[in-house]
């Protein structure tokens, strides 16, 4: 279990973490969700006691991180890549971890075994993969047999094989009532892997949910209608009233309503159809919109618009739905953004203002 | 708490398990004993003739040798990365430093000895007749001081290698610090006066049996005296890097 209540990080005038307050709980696995820049990697820094917060705690089973006698057998990381001594063999890069928390060095033989390293054991590290780095940082988070487990990005640079292996470690790991707590900036991929979800955007929380509640609520569903007919089905669904939507020349998107109706609809006005089909909206456009007003870094479709993300998003439910604080108020645009092209940067400012009206 | 004998086993793991460390103090032995040979066999005695530090010669380089075992011992842990990985594992800032910090300097305090020793002993055959014996007086306190001495230059570039967090920033201040700004200070008039407060002008003193020697200047300090200004500058600097990496983000 972790407890985290009110966590703030500060780097000079900006807010990376912004009053984080979560509890990520054993036997699930956890994800932690945001785009880049959200803050995942320094809330994740905070809580294994690598970077001060400005204000706020994070309790491991209701202790401090530097006041666990053995952390590695609490809890166990991968933060990064090769955060290893490049000179060193695979194997004396664990053992020297092993040795510092009492770990007996049988364990570290084990720990290879289980991502598949015991053939480079005796190899220098820095030759190895970004594959091979990524499972050499996996065999150093399970080290010390943790309860709580903490991977951030963990799929990056992985081939096919390798994001499969860790997404059945990370749900065996969860089975075994292990606390699982897993970064990515990908909605697909926690969509695959975790159980329940938080959300952050900008340093703030904006969802803490079970999977199947943010399902639910944020991935729209419609059925997609083709026809060569499309002057008729127009006025059929508009005389059903039916909201619909013409994607394209004779294609359309129908809400609030199920295939069966609408064939029955079509069959009725004599209209031929050459597709019906029920859609869902993926949960990556519902992370699209909930973060929008939250992105960091994203490109504007022109100046000045407060706009959501270029890209092709159909059907975007209109801005300041899911994420709090979006709609307020555009303060006058800093001189702080970097230097870009554009308008980059305009919704960074934009929370920056709004920040800086609460602090 | 994290275990200190365990953080002690830790480290000494993490010492001989790479390459830099048996090549560094390989090197500081090979160039103070090798350089204190050819010193010895081409010096003519003459006033203030000193046997003893004649033979410690090569001590100029050699010490650089120690500078790149101290910068790297802490400087590989924020180059690799391994530094998030490391205190992970060892959260308690002090421990993690002092125990990687006393593994390492008592490392270099055991080669800085065998190496004083050796070197002694080799320029005092060379120098035949011209040499002198450990049995002579203040001959034992500078060979052992010559260990002492490499050690706590070691000690020292860790302590800012722990301040500057970079392999390249350290090695760039110390070793042209060492090799070339205090030399040159250290024989300038006026300049003089504040570079023999440097820590190794005023450490090496404990090199020196005869007052004055090989036209050395004179200075307000004894052999011991000269030691502990360079002990405090050791403590300067590990005080500055355990504050550091207290304050900082890793």
């Amino acid at each position: 279990m972790i407890e985290v209540e009110g966590l703030t990080k500060r780097y000079g005038r900006k807010l990376a973490v912004d009053h984080l307050s979560f509890q990520v709980r054993p036997g699930v696995v956890t994800g932690f969700l945001g785009p880049n820049g959200a803050g995942k990697s320094t809330t994740m820094r905070m809580m294994l006691d690598l970077d001060n917060p400005t204000s706020g705690s994070v309790r491991i089973d209701g202790r401090m991180y530097h006041e666990l006698a053995d952390p590695l057998k609490h809890i166990g990381a991968l933060l990064e890549a090769k955060a290893m001594h490049g000179g060193r063999t695979a194997y004396n890069n664990l053992l020297c971890l092993a040795q510092s928390n009492r770990i007996p060095r049988q364990r570290v033989d084990q720990v290879l075994d289980m991502v598949g390293l015991t053939a480079v054991a005796k190899r220098k590290s820095k030759g190895f993969s970004l594959g091979m780095g990524q499972r050499l940082g996996i065999a150093s988070a399970l080290l010390g047999d943790p309860e709580i487990l903490m991977f951030d990005e963990p799929v990056n640079g992985l081939d096919p094989e390798g994001i499969h292996w860790i997404r059945t470690l990370m749900k065996a790991l969860a089975a075994e009532g292990r606390t699982v707590f897993v970064s990515s900036h990908l909605m697909s991929e926690m969509a695959l892997t975790a159980d329940h979800l938080i959300v952050i955007g900008q340093g703030r929380l904006l969802a803490n949910t079970s999977m199947a509640d943010f399902i639910q609520q944020n991935s729209r569903s419609f059925a997609r209608v083709r026809t060569p007919q499309p002057e008729q089905l127009r006025d059929a669904l508009r005389g059903a009233g039916l909201a619909a939507t013409e994607t394209d020349n004779g294609t359309f998107e129908v809400e609030g309503s199920e295939t069966e109706a609408l064939g029955e609809l079509a069959a009725t006005h004599r209209i031929t159809l050459h597709e019906l089909s029920a859609q869902r909206a993926s949960l990556e456009e519902a992370f699209m919109q909930m973060t929008a007003e939250a992105v960091e870094y994203h490109a504007h479709a022109g100046p000045g618009e407060g706009a959501p993300p270029a890209g092709p998003v159909p059907g975007q439910v209109p801005a300041g739905q899911g994420a709090p604080g979006a709609g307020q108020a555009q303060g006058p645009a800093r001189g702080q953004q970097p230097p870009a092209p554009q308008t980059w940067g305009q919704d960074w400012n934009q929370g920056q203002d709004q920040r800086s009206k609460g602090a | 708490m994290s275990s200190v004998p365990a953080v002690l086993e830790s480290e000494w793991t993490k010492i001989r398990t790479v390459s830099s460390t048996t090549w560094t103090l390989a090197l500081a032995f090979i160039t103070t004993a090798g350089l204190g040979a050819v010193a010895t066999s081409l010096i003519n005695p003459g006033a203030h003739f000193d046997p003893t530090f004649i033979s410690f010669s090569g001590m100029t380089l050699g010490q650089l040798a120690m500078v790149v075992f101290g910068v790297l011992v802490v400087g590989s842990e924020y180059s690799s990365g391994m530094i998030r990985t490391s205190l992970a594992a060892v959260p308690r800032r002090a421990t993690f430093l002092f125990g990687k910090i006393g593994v390492a300097g008592l490392l270099a305090l055991v080669v800085g000895l065998v190496t004083g020793f050796i070197t002694f002993f080799l320029g005092q055959a060379l120098l035949g007749d011209d040499g002198t014996t450990l049995g002579a007086p203040n001959v034992l306190r500078a060979v052992i001081g010559s260990g002492l001495y490499m050690c706590l230059i070691a000690v020292f570039s860790m302590g800012v290698t722990a301040m500057l967090r970079s392999n390249m920033l350290s090695l760039g201040i110390l070793m042209p610090f060492f090799f070339l700004v205090s030399n040159i200070l250290s024989a300038v008039p006026k300049a003089k006066d504040v570079a023999r407060y440097f820590p190794d002008q005023a450490g090496s003193k404990i090199l020196q049996v005869v007052p004055n020697a090989q036209g050395s200047t004179d200075v307000p300090y004894g052999p011991w005296a000269g030691f502990a200004i360079m002990a405090a500058w050791v403590v300067a600097a590990l005080l500055g890097g355990y504050l550091v990496l207290r304050k900082r983000d890793a």
